[in-house]
């Protein structure tokens, strides 16, 4: 009797089950059918484009992921607001981590996405990119900065590579005469850090640099940079570039002044959070510049973008946010370009996106006038802040100065280079 | 000149590394076991010195003697609790344990602390030293430094060799059953060995982090295998050893920073240690103890 009893149970388990999947394949087909039938009916212009994003919504660098998410939905807000052109945007968390930068990117396919914006970290964007290229999805990447985001024709990114950003270093000392000689700390354990400085090194000698130190570090021996240091000085560095993190340029900072060495410094993102090391003596700071992609208050696009953003999600925009923002606006702008409506598929859109892509040029909160070649890297003038009082302020001489100043060094550099 | 300041900052860093190694060299001569979170004791020392200094505004010397204190009390704490019941076991039972108790330490300063690095401002208020016009600077840190880790050396060879105290641990370290029949309480020495090498932990921590100055959990964890490193190379066990082995192994690490590589610094002081070990297998002052068996 009980074993009768157990079995009749396990059957109407079993049944269960099965009516349990049954039901989900049920549904399934009704959803995607009901999406047909909305894609069906955005055969008028006003339906919107959907895309989608992905990227640490939780975790260590949830703050990353967020300042994405806020800066699409700031830019899509504004765009629908315009009229003409309308999109939907939808985000996914992926925890910073790869395997969930592809189940995120799966989720929003299934949503219906045409146009893939992310995923916010390195790692991510390379996973998540591999399954964007099979499936010929237009990727754009806010952030990604290591070199293998752009390996496939299909992707484009806002931020500066890790190794433009040294071009850019060297660019920004040569065309503003910060020094013609320059002293480098790196750290060369880091991929980062060694990354930048290399491109930096290649394009110095192009900008009349000369880098008479370049002294490494490892992640091991981070502590005593005192021989670093003196090296710099005593080869007469005048500029000190620091292609590093901030937690290391504090001691740097730190050592430098108790030999008395105040040179220029001069570093790139990875130096953004100096100022909020506890107990760090910021005044040590007091004229370190540092490239990033977003000054705020450096113009009126950057001042009604920061006021925006700060009135909508009540906190201060990072260059995630701003990296994002001008992410959809460039999405926009191609999609208008080249004719892209709702109803065509990602396939289609990524086909024209791409070719509009190098085409196109946007004024953006990260930049003015960034145009994009084929491999999909960005071209735009790297802004610099400089450290006064403890906060950032923009560069005097202001950046207009600065873009028409540059524009022909930098054409120059380029033929000298062919030359070479 | 040049190479003077290379050494002064080689004797600075050495000095350290030598503080760090006597708490090692004291612990291994007397319980024969290596107390891999000794660095970890170091970083604690670091933070009670900043949490004295910085957010009670406490002076530099009280702020290092609360240090000294805790740091004390920690490394009894940490014997009584993790390495007391391990007494009789195999070796290397209490090297897992000791490995364990700094993953212990690290996280326990990631929770009080976080993990964001703190600045810290050193002990120090001496305006460092200008010699041949600029060219040659020492700082304030480097000669407080050597000159602390000289005394330390000098009072702690005193105390081994004149105590009763000391003489005891002399004596533990030599033959434990032996000591014990003699009326040694072998617990009680082993326990103020560790009681005197945390606080020597404190004061190198307050002096690592005045020199180097950035605080965060891991802060002990590289000096801490640097000062063990100078512990072997000068003879594990013997207290002069450390000493000699720690400011030697700054030296070398700062002198072939600066005129070979600053990458191979580090492997150049490993392969320095790997040539004296084959030629000297018990360090530069370590004794050889003939086993019998």
């Amino acid at each position: 009797m009980k074993k009768f009893v157990s079995m009749a149970l396990a059957v109407c388990m079993a049944a269960s089950l099965a009516a349990c999947g049954g039901s989900e394949s049920a549904s399934e087909p009704a959803a995607s059918g009901s999406a047909a039938a909305a894609s069906g009916s955005t055969a008028a212009s006003t339906a919107p484009i959907k895309i989608g994003s992905s990227g640490p919504l939780t975790g260590d660098y949830a703050q990353y992921g967020e300042g994405v998410r806020n800066g699409i939905e700031l830019a899509v807000e504004e765009i629908n607001a315009m009229g003409g052109i309308q999109f939907e945007s939808s985000m996914e968390d992926d925890e910073a981590d790869s395997e969930k930068a592809v189940n995120a990117y799966n989720t929003l396919k299934d949503w219906g996405m045409q146009i893939y914006i992310g995923a916010v970290t390195s790692g991510s964007t390379i996973a998540a990119g591999e399954v964007a290229y099979e499936d010929n999805m237009f990727l754009l990447t806010p952030s990604g900065t290591a070199a293998e985001c752009m390996q496939y024709d299909n992707a484009f990114r806002v931020c500066f590579s890790d190794p433009n950003q040294g071009k850019a270093s060297a660019e920004y000392i040569g065309t503003h005469g910060l020094a013609t000689k320059v002293g480098v700390i790196y750290d060369s354990s880091n991929t980062y850090s060694s990354g930048i400085y290399e491109a930096f090194a290649a394009e110095a000698a192009n900008q009349g640099i000369e880098v008479v130190a370049a002294e490494a570090f490892t992640a091991d021996s981070n502590t005593d940079f005192s021989v670093q240091i003196q090296k710099v000085r005593d080869a007469g560095a005048e500029l000190l570039f620091l292609p590093i993190y901030y937690s290391e340029a504090t001691q740097i900072l730190t050592q430098a002044n108790t030999i008395g060495y105040d040179p220029i410094v001069f570093g790139c993102d990875g130096l953004d959070g100096i100022l909020s090391v506890k107990n760090f003596d910021t005044s040590l700071a007091e004229g370190v510049m540092l490239l990033t992609p977003y000054v705020p208050g450096s113009d009126e696009l950057t001042n009604t973008f920061t006021e925006k953003y700060v009135e909508k999600f009540g906190i201060e925009p990072n260059q995630f946010a701003a990296d994002a923002y001008d992410a959809v606006y460039a999405v926009k702008a191609a999609c208008e370009a080249a004719g892209i409506t709702a109803d065509m598929d990602y396939s289609a859109i990524c086909d024209a996106l791409k070719v509009e892509f190098t085409e196109i040029s946007i004024d953006g909160v990260t930049g003015a006038g960034i145009t994009w070649d084929a491999s999909g890297e960005p071209n735009k003038e790297p802004k610099a802040v400089v450290i006064e009082g403890g906060v950032y302020v923009a560069p005097e001489g202001g950046e207009a100065a600065a873009e028409s100043a540059s524009a022909e060094p930098a054409a120059e550099s380029a033929s000298t280079s062919e030359a070479a | 000149m040049e190479f003077l300041s290379y050494l002064v900052n080689g004797l600075s860093l050495g000095s350290v590394y030598a503080i760090i190694a006597l708490g090692y060299t004291m612990v291994y001569g007397i319980a024969k076991m290596l107390n891999f979170a000794h660095g970890d004791v170091i970083m604690v020392g670091g933070y009670i010195v900043f949490v004295f200094m910085n957010q009670l505004g406490v002076s530099a010397i009280a702020s290092v003697a609360a240090a000294m204190v805790v740091c004390t009390v920690l490394g009894v704490a940490i014997e009584r609790v993790a390495y007391l019941p391990l007494r009789g076991a195999p070796s290397l039972a209490v090297l897992i344990t000791a490995i364990g108790v700094s993953y212990f330490l690290q996280n326990m300063a990631l929770l009080i602390w976080g993990s964001t690095p703190m600045s810290f401002s050193s002990i120090v208020s001496m305006e460092p030293l200008q010699l041949a016009g600029g060219r040659l600077v020492i700082t304030g840190e480097a000669l407080v430094t050597i000159g602390v880790s000289v005394v330390i050396m000098a009072a702690l060879t005193l105390f081994i060799n004149r105590t009763r105290l000391g003489r005891a641990m002399l004596a533990v370290s030599e033959d434990k059953g032996a000591a014990q029949l003699m009326g040694i309480n072998v617990n009680a020495t082993i326990s103020l060995t560790f009681a005197i090498g945390s606080a020597l932990a404190a004061v190198a921590g307050a002096l690592l982090c005045s020199s180097y100055p950035i605080l965060q959990p891991t802060t002990g964890a590289m000096p801490g295998i640097k000062a063990f490193v100078a512990a072997v190379f000068g003879g594990i066990g013997s207290v002069p050893g450390a000493m000699v082995g720690g400011v030697l192994l700054g030296i070398i690490e700062i002198l072939s920073k600066a005129y070979i590589s600053t990458q191979l610094a580090d492997a150049i002081v490993f392969a320095v240690l790997i040539v004296v070990l084959l030629v000297k297998p018990t360090g530069l002052l370590g004794k050889k103890i003939n086993e019998k068996v």
